[in-house]
């Protein structure tokens, strides 16, 4: 098993080199994408690999050698290579579609040279997220993303994305300082900032304290994730972006709040503190976001008041804190990854052919281009959760794990799913009518669409189905995750197997050792 | 171990002059208030990393005496994320002067619209398929010819 640990930093390390390679090669427009596309090709290599290494247990790598409280490490454990393989699909389709763009039209959406490198810095914040083990080390990714995004948000500094981009970076940096502060204080609290020493030391910390961290550290996340009270800077903020990086940004960067809030109620809060709150929070996530899309006349803002609401969702399977939750979140986290970003990536094209992303100025596209029609029909299909998708699966896991739970307010949250996922229906199909069947405005333009930006596109519907026909493996590895997660202790013992100290050069030395290097390295073990 | 009182005066007051300005509209000093914030939060980790000490190298002083070089580690770290940031900002309140001649935070667009919709009481979108002009299903059924009815259409 540790043959395999050199994969775990590629993920990160690969897309950060290809950016000073890109960065480097500014002037060479020709070899920008050659060398952007291989990097990602083997990001979704590695991240293959590791989905395959974790199901025998985490995989853990020590940076720099440093034994694991010391230093920072990276872990890959069932949920982190999960999540990495599909945002790693979801980010090569989202390259290989912005590339076919950017050749076909240049308009305001061609990537310019500074696309390369900062997608590709994106790729290693969100993989680098994913893969720490360490609070410190998780904040520096969200930074690392962040500020990718924000260059991303507001690509071209036109005046429609300067202003959404203002709303989108305050409050991207009033998260981080609360990170900031939350990190503050686990630290003051425990001495460390590492997970799998943190999952140790925190319950020892007095139950008062360890609230104040908790809700610290969710407030961080859920401005992230966009849930309810904290999701308002999304929808103001999304749709102005050019059409990959919305997409990308819905795909992914929710997900990564997902990502963080699981880790922290299953890891470090065990015992399900607040999941009260958390429930209350999800069913005014769904409802309201949902309220939001149906009210919606633009496909751009509709599909972010969707991306809203199903987060609701996530956190709902979440917050019942069960094995059964957990895993119809974790599957409902890969399914509405792949769906979002392909319907973002569709209504990109729907943009290219329509000349319009309004649904009362849209109309006749199904006569005019049938390819497309099936490519909204199916991800909206799925998302709405129609049997059989990958949708209908999720939600019909959250329901079973609802109903399992058993108390009132499990109960009131899956009646409020049941109505969110019927008014989900309702919104796409509205949209399905008005842009692919109402008698059009003037006739959609004679656009031909190419093959580069269909294939993608058409390539992550078909990752939406194969989650479908996949479901049962699939099914089975996010229950694995989730058993892993809930027991805690498989991720504790991989990071610090003798309960004290991970492998690396300085295990061989206690707090008070002597500064002479140790002849023996840390590969023993 | 009780904290210093002067560092938590100092980030109490960073913090309230940090979101005093943060409620602002203009974007210079929004950057500002996040700047007060962040510096706020370093300070911070300075109070978490415990009592002041000698410098943390080893062999020079006995471990005990030594401060804790983590959360100085942490707060390098933030200082110099903290600073990417406002450049970022800096540069963002710039290129919006240039476009606007201010650096106002503005209201969303669709928001706005919303809200004159609402004060006039007026729905967000005209639906063609339900206004009243246009035919209705029945209507449209009864004008239309079906080849298998040989009877007239008694309305």
């Amino acid at each position: 098993m540790t043959d395999w640990a050199w994969v775990v930093p590629l993920p990160v390390v690969v897309p950060l080199f290809a950016a000073g390679l890109t960065l480097a090669l500014f002037r060479r427009p020709r070899l920008q994408p050659i060398v952007s596309v291989s990097a990602l090709a083997l990001v979704l290599a590695a991240s293959l690999t590791l989905l395959v290494l974790a199901d025998d247990g985490p995989l853990v790598v020590d940076v720099g050698d440093w034994a694991a409280p010391v230093g920072i490490n990276l872990v890959a454990d069932r949920l982190s290579a999960l999540m990495l393989t599909i945002s790693s699909a979801v980010t090569l389709c989202v390259l290989l579609y912005s590339l076919a763009q950017g050749r076909d039209d240049d308009e305001e959406s061609a990537p310019v040279s500074i696309y390369h490198p900062t997608f590709l810095v994106l790729s290693a914040g969100v993989a680098n997220a994913f893969l720490s083990g360490d609070l410190f080390n998780i904040y520096v990714g969200f930074e690392i993303l962040l500020a990718a995004s924000f260059v991303l948000i507001t690509l071209g500094g036109t005046r429609d994305r300067i202003r959404a981009g203002t709303i989108y970076v305050v409050v991207a940096l009033l998260s981080s300082v609360l990170f900031l502060v939350a990190l503050a204080a686990v630290y003051a609290a425990t001495g460390t900032v590492n997970l799998a020493q943190l999952a140790i030391r925190l319950p020892q910390v007095d139950p008062d304290v360890r609230l104040v961290l908790q809700v610290l550290l969710l407030l961080a996340f859920a401005v992230k994730a966009a849930v309810f009270p904290l999701s308002a800077w999304l929808p103001d903020s999304y749709p102005t972006a050019p059409a990959p990086v919305t997409a990308v940004f819905a795909g992914l960067l929710t997900k990564v709040g997902v990502y963080a809030i699981i880790r922290t109620q299953t890891l470090l809060f065990p015992g399900g503190h607040l999941d009260d709150v958390l429930l209350w929070a999800a069913l005014a996530t769904m409802l309201v976001g949902i309220l939001g899309a149906v009210a919606q006349d633009d496909i751009k803002r509709l599909l972010s008041f969707t991306l809203v609401s199903h987060i609701g969702f996530m956190v709902f399977g979440i917050a019942l804190s069960s094995d059964v939750g957990l895993t119809a979140a974790i599957y409902y986290v890969a399914h509405h990854i792949t769906v979002q970003t392909a319907l973002f990536l569709v209504v990109g094209l729907v943009e290219r052919v329509g000349g319009s992303t309004s649904l009362t100025r849209l109309g006749g596209l199904a006569k005019a281009a049938p390819a497309l029609a099936i490519l909204f029909f199916v991800p909206a299909m799925n998302l709405a959760g129609i049997p059989p998708l990958s949708g209908f699966l999720g939600k019909l896991g959250l329901l079973q794990a609802g109903v399992a739970a058993g108390t009132p307010l499990a109960y009131v949250l899956v009646v409020g799913s049941v109505v969110t996922s019927l008014l989900t229906l309702y919104a796409l199909v509205k949209a399905w009518n008005k842009a692919f069947w109402q008698p059009p405005e003037q006739e959609p333009r004679a656009v031909r669409m190419p093959f580069g930006m269909v294939g993608p596109t058409g390539a992550l519907v078909v990752v939406g189905l194969l989650l479908t026909f996949a479901a049962g493996p699939l099914y089975a590895y996010t229950e694995r995750a989730a058993a892993a997660l809930t027991a805690r202790t498989p991720y504790v013992e991989a990071v610090l197997p003798d309960g004290a100290r991970g492998e690396g050069e300085s295990a061989e030395h206690s707090d008070e050792a002597e500064p002479a290097p140790s002849p023996q390295g840390g590969e023993g073990s | 171990m009780a904290p210093n009182l002067t560092l938590v005066v100092a980030i109490a007051v960073l913090f309230a002059a940090g979101v005093y300005l943060l409620l602002e509209r203009s974007l210079s000093r929004v950057l500002l208030g996040v700047i007060l914030l962040g510096n706020g939060a370093n300070l911070l980790f300075l109070v978490a990393g415990g009592r002041a000490g000698r410098p943390p190298i080893v062999g020079q002083a006995d471990e005990r005496q030594m401060s804790d070089p983590l959360p100085q580690a942490m707060v390098l770290t933030a200082i110099v994320i903290t600073l990417g940031m406002t450049a970022f900002l800096l540069a963002m309140a710039y290129r919006s002067w240039q476009l606007n001649r201010h650096d106002e935070v503005q209201d969303d667009v669709e928001d706005r619209r919303i809200a004159r919709l609402a004060a006039r009481d007026e729905r967000a979108v005209t639906d063609a398929d339900t206004e009243a002009t246009v035919q209705s299903l029945d209507e449209e059924a009864a004008q239309a010819r079906d080849e298998t009815d040989d009877g007239e259409v008694t309305a």
